[in-house]
């Protein structure tokens, strides 16, 4: 993406029918640090990668709680990321008051993607420079949900989304197939894997990942770091014993790095 | 010319009382279950008595329906202190929100006679006792609703509340044990069970200490 004549303004099309300033939007959820998702029938799980800028200062927040039912992990401008859970909070529970019910998250989604879309089309606004995963329960069952900035929304199985995301997705694609009938501990332990992807080789300890989970009979919290390095090391070992993935020949693209997300020039990232 | 009257109340009342007491580290809460209006009965087992928080425990008489109303509210608003502060709200906190909610609709009150009790920051039971439109004070016992009346000059006699007109200034805190509040609870129940028509069918009891929450029920006279 190269600076051009149609992407001062959101609302300028560019002549290949393009809104160039949305795309720049999505790449600020590209340069956050990794967020990844993954669900089965009864449970979702939500981990990040907390990369502090200093030795001295503390970690971002990047999973935020919603509702019992509902939480999100954010990359990108993590303060357009606060301000939209805050929404969602109160969307939650404004709901709640009124119906004595929990918002379903498909509906909540499609409320975020529509305040997302208003300020793809307002001279005076900016789009949110964020990317949502959003965790949630509800009648039919646990859902994982992608918010663009772009305003568009999608329904994943699994989704990695910030920096070195690519790797998580590649391990992911492996092993998606298996997840809707995953056990809550195995789901965990893959978004573990999936963090250590996108950690090119640093060492995978509780200090700098955080994990959710919101599942059937089980209200969305944050793991506390104590379990998540407990998991951490229950699974570091076993990965010394065996080859890390179950498929043939796969030992090797494991350890291999993954290649950085190669610029298109043709088809917007919107209509991936 | 005669001011024109109204064919018809807003209001109504569903009868009832409550009750709470705060001991040195723990808090009885009680309303007895007799739903009413006018002479007649509605339910006799309907729970005035809500937990606004782990540590803060409401019981209201008056009407039923403000009442449902202002707990739908307090929790909303506990909600949201929750996500902002990452922590429960204390009962001194609630206590305050609870008075600036009522005084809100000052010129079309909630038609709550309110109960407020918990456990302090420190520990200690604590009671708050307010009026329709949040008028509010810290007390060591309290009761409101029907049975009110009844309920409170024996409370004073058995409990020897310091006046707050004394002086040196005394704690409001009741040297009671659990149990022997709890039984006076009972007592005192019976005994306004006995007189006021609107209290009676089953009695509620909540006792908030350090362990958490426990919920008993008690028999009363049905007629």
């Amino acid at each position: 993406m190269f600076r051009n004549q149609y992407d001062t303004d959101v609302t300028t099309w560019s002549p290949a029918g393009r809104l160039f300033q949305v795309e720049y939007a999505m790449e600020a959820v590209k340069q956050g640090s990794a967020a990844i998702g993954l669900r089965s029938k009864t449970h979702v799980i939500l981990a990040c990668v907390n990369k502090a800028s200093s030795e001295l200062s503390s970690h971002q927040k990047k999973i935020f709680k919603v509702d019992d039912h509902i939480g999100v992990a954010i990359a990108g401008l993590t303060a357009d990321g606060r301000v939209l859970s805050r929404y969602m909070r109160n969307e939650c529970i404004n709901y709640n008051f009124t119906y004595e019910s929990p918002l379903p998250v498909g509906r909540l989604v499609v409320q975020l993607a529509d305040k997302a879309q208003v300020c793809t089309q307002r001279s005076w606004k900016r789009p949110y420079g964020v990317g949502l995963l959003v965790a949630g329960l509800d009648e039919s069952g646990a859902h994982l949900y992608y918010n663009c900035p772009s305003g568009n929304y999608f329904e994943y199985q699994a989704f990695a989304i910030g920096s070195r995301s690519q790797a998580a997705k590649t391990y992911l694609e492996r092993r998606f197939e298996n997840f809707m009938g995953s056990s809550r501990e195995d789901l965990i332990k893959d978004a573990l894997i999936s963090v250590r992807e996108t950690l090119q080789g640093e060492k995978l300890k509780s200090s700098i990942c955080t994990v959710a989970v919101v599942g059937v009979g089980e209200a969305f919290h944050i793991l506390d770091q104590e379990t998540v390095q407990q998991l951490i090391d229950s699974f570091e070992l076993v990965r010394e014993d065996e080859p890390p993935a179950p498929e043939a020949g796969d030992a090797v693209a494991d350890q291999s790095e993954a290649s950085a997300p190669v610029a298109e020039e043709g088809a917007a990232p919107m209509d991936i | 010319m005669t001011k024109h009257q109204a064919n018809w109340s807003p209001y109504d009342n569903n009868g009832g009382s409550c009750v709470a007491i705060a001991g040195a580290d723990y808090c009885v809460i009680a309303a007895d279950t007799r739903m009413s209006t006018g002479y007649n009965i509605l339910t006799r087992d309907y729970s005035k008595i809500t937990k606004l928080a782990d540590k803060c425990v409401m019981a209201s008489s008056g009407f039923q329906a403000d009442v449902k109303a202002l707990q739908k509210l307090l929790a909303a608003r506990h909600l949201i202190y929750q996500h902002q502060h990452n922590k429960q709200m204390g009962c001194p906190a609630m206590a305050q929100l609870l008075s600036n909610t009522l005084y809100y609709k000052r010129f079309f009150p909630y038609y709550s006679f309110n109960v407020l009790g918990g456990l302090d920051n420190e520990g200690k039971g604590c009671v708050y006792t307010y009026d329709a439109v949040g008028s509010y004070e810290r007390v060591g016992y309290s009761s409101q609703g029907s049975g009110s009346t009844l309920i409170i000059p024996f409370l004073d006699n058995q409990l020897k509340s310091p006046s707050p007109l004394l002086l040196p200034v005394q704690d409001a805190i009741t040297p009671l044990s659990e149990s022997e509040a709890v039984d006076l609870v009972k007592t005192v129940f019976a005994s306004a069970t006995e007189r006021d028509i609107y209290t009676g069918d089953k009695l509620e009891i909540v006792v908030l200490n350090a362990e958490g929450i426990q919920r008993e029920f008690m028999d009363l006279r049905k007629d």
